[in-house]
């Protein structure tokens, strides 16, 4: 019985039976374990490195430099070198911290950032499992990142670190509240949660009347940016990035944070943006599929998106991988772009902006819903 | 803005000008791997030319930061000439700058009255141990050989100071030696002519020799017709014949001024450079200022050596019969005038940027530095030519 059952059956779901990951080895639930978590840690550790590259650099050539030049073939290996001196640094604990709190609060921020990556699917058959409740979970999961926060700015006895957990409390509630309605807008419209189904959906959606298949992004688009929007708030990104804020609080919640322990925090905010940028991949992209009605080389079952060869696992892995690039770069667009919004702001576009926004769209997709 | 476009469209054209940065060069300099390109006048580290400096301290009392460390003795120097005064001179031990207190101010090098401080572009010279950056003065003379040249005169701009000063002092010295020459032929004269010498020629030293004891005819007559006395008409008559023959002869030689131009110095064009010298430089390495500066030079040299060889060989005749047609003593005074103008004008003309290449060869040779060997060379060209013209002059 696979954890994705017991699940299921706990929830008394029985009916949703979760398609295959290509990770199962056998009846080997050990050794698939094994792989699943190989796989999970592989893209935690390595795809953010790779976007927090691609940010030095399109962030330096916007801003009329360079980035990094020297470690590595045009500084590509800068992150792996920074990894290395944040490992050597001194772990230094503020003698008033409230120390336990301290030295876990960085785990509890990352763990949930490693966990998300267990159902988002990267490609035909790659995920770790398939819940009927994906949605909820990677949206559930992702908020705990918070309580990392918060603890870290709680424990650390200073007081920018304390405004800043504070703030990024006040801004999860803001921000949370949109995009989860989004996302039901987009549970709605595909009739089920498992982040699979969601992609299979896409991939057999037609405009009502044609034979043209279309990505929730077209009849979502308003959602589609208040995910957006919303994403970036939770992950702090500037111009959400309040509770960072270097030019008001040092630098937030990291204030008193060296080493390894800020490194983790660190980390988490770049994951978080590829598991974001890769849910809005499932949600709205139409996952790996290359093109709307486009069959995938070497693919079939539903939608000509399912059952590939090696081919069609490679090139859906990649075309994943493409489009969370893509996003990602969009986040760091904005972020060159945009200078940062003030607290109050913050929290009057969510509640007056995106809020009814979001209800507005979730009104309109339930009534088409209905009427096609 | 937000007045006339409808809300959001500023978003848009943000990241707009964003994205379009992104394909722009970057304006990032790779500074270690490039150097930067560093104007003349910047202020990297002070260099100390010991030669030039006396020890005068103005430097060392100006220093806001104090961190100009001088000391010195004295030295006494025999009396030049027999019976003479002996006379002290300053001789300096140590010369130190603490760059870890100098704020390159610049009023040091300001200050010197000895053109002993100078600024150089060389920035690179950090180190781990603060007390390394306390450069003596054998350090400082290093940081000469990077001080850049004196940025090129604007044309027609006066000669600079030093080489302004050297052309006077030869000009002075130039005049005096006619001066001498026309005493001496003076004195000759009046030792030949000692029974006749008149009161005429005493009264007028410095103009040319006339003739004493002549009268002017015309003068006298007219004289004892209004009623004079012999005496005094023929006095009177006498000075003005003296007038009329120096008039005549002041005529001659301005005559001769005016025919001289054909041995005068060639005037060359400034502006030009020679494009071969230029080529060779920069393949050299050398940056385009300087090889144009230097180029210039070149041209103009040999330009001028074309045009003298072209005057000498058109104008010999002239030069060699313009003295022979004077002959007499009477003359001599004349002569040195127009002979000597051509010269004077020779230095005036090339004076300025002139050099000794043969000396300049020999300084850069044994490794000193290009300012150096210039200002040596230009000192030594001076001289030469100083000693062309008092040789000319012995001649005469
Ligand atoms: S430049 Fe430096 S050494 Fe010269 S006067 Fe200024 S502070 Fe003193
Ligand atoms: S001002 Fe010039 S000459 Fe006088 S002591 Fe300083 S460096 Fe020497």
């Amino acid at each position: 019985m696979s954890i994705a059952e017991m699940a299921n059956a706990a929830a008394g779901l029985a009916q949703f039976s979760p398609a295959p990951s290509l990770l199962e080895i056998g009846d080997s639930f050990w050794l698939s374990a094994v792989l699943k978590i190989a796989v999970v840690l592989a893209v935690f550790f390595v795809v953010p490195l790779v976007v927090g590259y691609m940010e030095h650099k399109v962030m330096g050539h916007q801003q009329a430099r360079l980035g990094p030049m020297e470690a590595g073939p045009h500084g590509s290996l800068q992150l792996v070198a920074d990894g290395i001196k944040f490992i050597q640094k001194e772990d230094l604990i503020p003698s008033a911290a409230d120390k336990w709190v301290f030295a876990i609060a960085p785990g509890v921020a990352m763990v949930p950032a490693i966990l998300i990556f267990l159902v988002l699917p990267l490609g035909p058959g790659i995920w770790g499992v398939d819940f009927e409740l994906g949605l909820f979970y990677a949206l559930a999961v992702g908020s705990v990142t918070t309580l990392g926060i918060l603890m870290g700015g709680w424990a650390s006895a200073n007081k920018f670190s304390l405004i800043g957990g504070l703030r990024a409390a006040a801004q999860l509630i803001a921000y949370e509240l949109p995009l989860i309605l989004a996302g039901i807008a987009v549970a709605l419209q595909a009739g089920t949660l498992s982040l699979v189904g969601i992609v299979e959906a896409q991939s057999t959606f037609f405009i009502p009347g044609t034979e043209i298949n279309l990505w929730y992004l077209f009849p979502q688009i308003l959602g589609f940016g208040i995910f957006f929007i919303a994403a970036m708030a939770e992950l702090a990104r500037p111009p959400f990035d309040m509770p960072i804020a270097d030019s008001e609080l040092v630098f937030g919640y990291m204030t008193e944070y060296t080493g390894i322990k800020y490194a983790m925090y660190m980390l988490t905010e770049y994951a978080g943006m590829v598991s974001m940028s890769a849910l809005m991949v499932v949600l709205y992209l139409g996952g790996w599929q290359l093109l709307p009605g486009v069959p995938m080389p070497g693919c079939g079952g539903s939608g000509n998106i399912f059952d590939c060869n090696a081919l069609g696992v490679g090139l859906g892995v990649a075309v994943t991988l493409g489009k969370i690039m893509l996003l990602t770069f969009l986040m760091v667009w904005a972020r060159t772009t945009y200078p940062r919004l003030r607290e109050d702001q913050l929290q009057r576009f969510s509640w007056l902006v995106l809020v009814p926004l979001s209800l507005l769209n979730l009104a309109i997709i339930a009534v088409a819903k209905g009427v096609f | 803005m937000a007045t006339t476009s409808p809300p959001g469209v500023g978003l848009l054209k943000g990241l707009g000008v964003t994205i379009k940065q992104m394909f722009k060069p970057a304006v990032t300099q790779q500074y270690p791997h490039v150097k930067p390109d560093l104007p003349p006048r910047t202020r990297g580290v002070i260099a100390l030319m010991d030669e030039n400096c006396t020890v005068c301290m103005l430097c060392s009392r100006e220093c806001p930061d104090w961190c100009i460390y001088i000391d010195s003795h004295k030295e006494t120097v025999p009396p030049a000439k027999e019976g003479g005064r002996a006379r002290t001179r300053n001789v300096l031990d140590r010369f130190a700058i603490d760059f870890a207190l100098c704020m390159y101010c610049g009023i040091c090098v300001e200050v010197c009255p000895f053109d002993a401080l100078f600024w150089s572009p060389e920035f690179e010279y950090s180190e781990y141990d603060i007390d390394k950056l306390l450069h003596e003065k054998g350090k400082l003379r290093e940081w000469m050989d990077t001080v850049p040249p004196p940025p090129a005169l604007d044309e027609g701009a006066d000669a600079p100071g030093e080489v302004a000063t050297a052309i006077e002092k030869a000009n002075q010295e130039l005049e005096a030696a006619k001066a001498k020459a026309a005493e001496e032929a003076r004195a000759k004269e009046q030792g030949e002519q000692a029974p006749a010498a008149g009161d005429a020629a005493a009264a007028a030293p410095a103009e040319p020799e006339v003739k004493a004891g002549e009268i002017d005819q015309e003068t006298f007559d007219r004289l004892i017709a209004e009623g004079k006395s012999e005496r005094i008409a023929r006095s009177k008559a006498k000075a003005a014949y003296v007038k009329k023959e120096k008039q005549r002869l002041k005529e001659q030689a301005e005559q001769q001024a005016a025919a001289a131009p054909a041995a005068e110095e060639p005037k060359v064009e400034a502006g030009e450079i020679d494009q071969e010298t230029f080529d060779q430089l920069i393949a050299e390495g050398k940056s385009e200022r300087m090889a144009r500066a230097k180029a210039k030079a070149a041209y103009v040299k040999k330009q001028k050596a074309k045009l003298r060889a072209e005057a000498e060989q058109a104008g010999g005749g002239d030069a060699v019969e313009a003295p022979a047609a004077e002959g007499s003593g009477e003359a001599a005074a004349g002569e040195a005038a127009p002979s000597a103008a051509p010269r004077k004008a020779d230095i005036e003309v090339e004076g300025a940027g002139e050099i000794d290449q043969e000396t300049y060869d020999a300084l850069i040779a044994s490794g000193k530095s290009e300012r150096i060997a210039r200002s040596k060379a230009k000192a030594a060209w001076v001289r030469k030519k100083k000693q062309e013209q008092m040789d000319a002059e012995g001649d005469a």
